[in-house]
């Protein structure tokens, strides 16, 4: 069983959703990253979703731009992201790690190559944004003979006929985007919610996730309990943003802010 | 519309998937997607309906003024010989879009795409814009049939071109300036988008240029080729014959897109696609993505990108700011795999002497994008025989440049 499916299937047993991490890696510098990495098992996290940094990134608010504008410019690019991942493996065999992030970096570095060095280092599944199921042909076939899941986006915009094919292109857990918007500027109604879960299981068993617009551990609990699982992104990357210093550069104290917020949010989550 | 197309041709382009080859497609996030589909179906059944295409013609005609002259440039032509070997010295044209209200091509594919958001009920129009010609044309036919108007304009660009500007608000649109990244064209276009997505249930995005997800760079180029196909039947009455060459800039490449479409099944025309060589192309400072970047996927296409060996998509660099973004449409990516239009570069200097020449000689300010075209035929044209003909798009007109070229000329004013 993948670490995802093991992971989803434990929570099932205990009880209670999932707590999605989003941070991006290399922001604002490796060390700072990496140590965040180490330590997001520990204050909570279930599932850590790795941001990839991208120069264009389409879906994301001011938030996560500023991030990768950070990220890179202390460096980071996919095969340090990748070495990154391995780093994190030498401690944790057990929390799933998921590339989050946008396709021309994969094309740069090689489809097939990726998806087997992704592999290699530790990763279990990617969501690559702009990649609809449309234009996955290229990416499937070397992501699933590497055992790669393909998480996908749904979408409020995601109608009932377009549905069940983009639920079939989809391995390891779907994340449902709970607002028609980018990242970090909006959240959905717990009235939205409600229906939109249900909608979704009617087409598939696999676990499925909240994203886009959950700040809080109210809104992370609430979340947790309609689905089975909350992503929390933004909030995160806030957190992060205001503990650094004027130049930009982490403070000895960013680390633990960031992980004190991932734990307030997990134990929302596991008080339910 | 109706003749068959043989089974070598190169307009057969996009397939079902919105490719040209490998380049194209529609590769947006899952909360564009249905909206991207709805936009496709929309424009397939507007495509057959006669109607549709009777009022988008009716509006060319009495609105934008079309056709568009074509213009024998005699003086230019003469001044070109001068210097060329015996016998040498083609004969250019232009065809004048820089006389269509507004004052650049970019009107003919607003306007389609406008009556097409009627069509699909949309009430709120975004567009994005870098030299200010694609704002002003999209914010002019929003004032025509009373639609909310916002142009997303990189700050930079904002700066450069205060005239536009001032025109897109005085037509009633919101000019939103973007300053992420360059704050330039590229930034405006991710903008536009992140709006898009979240706005979809009433909004139509209005993209100026034959790039983004499928069907957005078959359907500009579709309205586009209004001018080559216009061309054609001048160039016929004119000449009686087709042109030797033509010669257009490419930004993103509509209105080269829209002068090359209807003779790229006629081989005897040869067809030059002018990039923007900024700064020099051994400089980092040029938008030549055909000549200098390579396959990428960025704003919903695959397409020929500047980027650096990790993928990160790389600032593009242009005096004139309707060209400066580091790709370039789908259709022009595959035409230069395969070989039918030679891509070249201008450099900022010679496009700012050939900005000079045209007012001097033809009495005809064009704009700094043609002007990059116009460097080209300068060049070219010693190098051909008298007898044969070189037609260049005159896409736009200059108005909006001349504080730019004031200043590089070190005039103030």
């Amino acid at each position: 069983m993948s670490r995802i499916a093991q992971r989803f299937a434990d929570l099932k047993r205990e009880g209670r959703g999932a707590l999605v991490t989003y941070l991006q890696a290399y922001d604002p510098d490796p060390a700072t990253s990496l140590a965040l990495l180490r330590g997001l098992p520990g204050a909570g996290a279930d599932v850590i979703e790795v941001g990839v940094p991208f120069t264009d990134p389409m879906a994301d608010g001011p938030s996560i731009q500023k991030a990768a504008i950070r990220a890179l410019k202390a460096g980071a690019t996919l095969s340090r992201v990748l070495a990154m991942v391995r780093d994190f493996r030498k401690g944790n065999d057990t929390t799933p790690i998921v590339l989050m992030g946008y396709y021309n970096p994969i094309l740069a570095y090689g489809i097939e190559r990726f998806c087997t060095d992704a592999s290699c280092s530790g990763v279990d599944g990617l969501i690559i944004v702009d990649v609809p199921p449309e234009e996955a042909d290229e990416v499937e076939p070397h992501a699933r003979a590497q055992g790669l899941d393909l998480i996908r986006l749904v979408a409020p915009t995601t109608d009932e006929a377009r549905l069940p094919r983009v639920l079939a292109a989809t391995s390891g857990f779907v994340y449902y985007v709970s607002i028609a918007g980018i990242t970090g500027t909006r959240s959905a109604s717990s009235a939205s919610l409600e229906a939109a879960v249900p909608r979704i299981r009617r087409h598939t068993d696999l676990p499925v996730c909240i994203g886009f617009g959950i700040r809080t551990p109210q809104q992370a609990a609430e979340a947790a309990r309609l689905a089975d699982g909350a992503v929390v992104g933004t909030a995160l990357v806030d957190t992060l943003a205001a503990s650094l210093d004027e130049d930009g550069q982490a403070r000895p104290e960013t680390v633990r802010q960031v992980l004190d917020q991932v734990r307030g949010l997990a134990e929302a989550i596991r008080a339910g | 519309m109706n003749k068959t197309v043989p089974l070598n041709s190169f307009r057969q382009g996009p397939d079902a998937r919105g490719r040209f080859g490998q380049f194209g497609g529609r590769f947006v996030a899952e909360t564009l997607m249905p909206l991207i589909l709805e936009v496709e179906k929309a424009y397939e059944a507007a495509k057959r309906d006669p109607q549709f295409d009777a009022e988008w013609r009716r509006l060319l005609t009495h609105y934008v003024g079309r056709p568009s002259p074509l213009w024998y440039a005699d003086r230019l032509t003469e001044h070109l010989r001068k210097d060329a070997a015996p016998g040498k010295g083609a004969k250019v044209y232009f065809k004048r879009d820089e006389l269509n209200h507004t004052g650049a091509h970019k009107i003919n594919a607003v306007l389609g795409q406008i009556l097409l958001a009627k069509r699909m009920g949309k009430t709120r129009i975004i567009a994005e814009t870098g030299a200010g010609q694609h704002g002003v044309a999209t914010a002019t036919a929003c004032a025509l049939f009373d639609l909310p108007c916002t142009v997303f304009m990189g700050a930079t660009d904002v700066e450069r071109q205060q005239p536009n500007v001032f025109r897109m608000k005085l037509l009633g649109a919101q000019v939103m300036p973007v300053t992420s990244g360059a704050a330039t064209l590229k930034d405006a276009m991710n903008e536009a988008l992140r709006y898009w997505v979240a706005n979809v249930e009433d909004t139509y995005y209005c993209i100026g240029t034959v790039a983004g997800p499928h069907p957005y760079p078959a359907m500009v180029r579709d309205f586009q080729s209004v001018i080559g196909t216009e061309a054609r039947a001048q160039m016929q009455e004119a000449e009686g014959r087709l042109p030797d060459a033509l010669v257009a800039a490419i930004g993103g490449g509509s209105n080269a897109m829209g002068l090359f479409y209807p003779f790229l099944d006629d081989p005897e025309v040869q067809m030059f696609g002018v990039e923007a060589a900024g700064r020099g192309l051994h400089t980092e400072e040029h938008a030549a993505s055909l000549e200098k970047g390579r396959p990428g996927v960025l704003h919903g296409n695959r397409m020929y990108l500047l980027q650096d060996a990790d993928g990160q998509v790389q600032e593009a660099h242009s005096i004139s700011a309707g060209l400066d973004y580091p790709g370039v449409g789908p259709e022009h990516s595959w035409l230069h795999e395969l070989g039918r239009v030679q891509y070249v570069g201008a450099t900022d200097d010679e496009a700012l002497a050939a900005f000079q020449l045209c007012s001097k000689l033809e009495g005809i300010i064009p704009a700094l994008e043609p002007a990059h075209a116009l460097a080209y035929v300068i060049r070219q044209a010693p190098a051909m025989a008298r007898d044969q003909i070189l037609l260049m798009n005159l896409c736009g007109r200059g108005d909006k440049d001349i504080f730019t070229v004031a200043r590089h000329l070190g005039v103030e004013m």
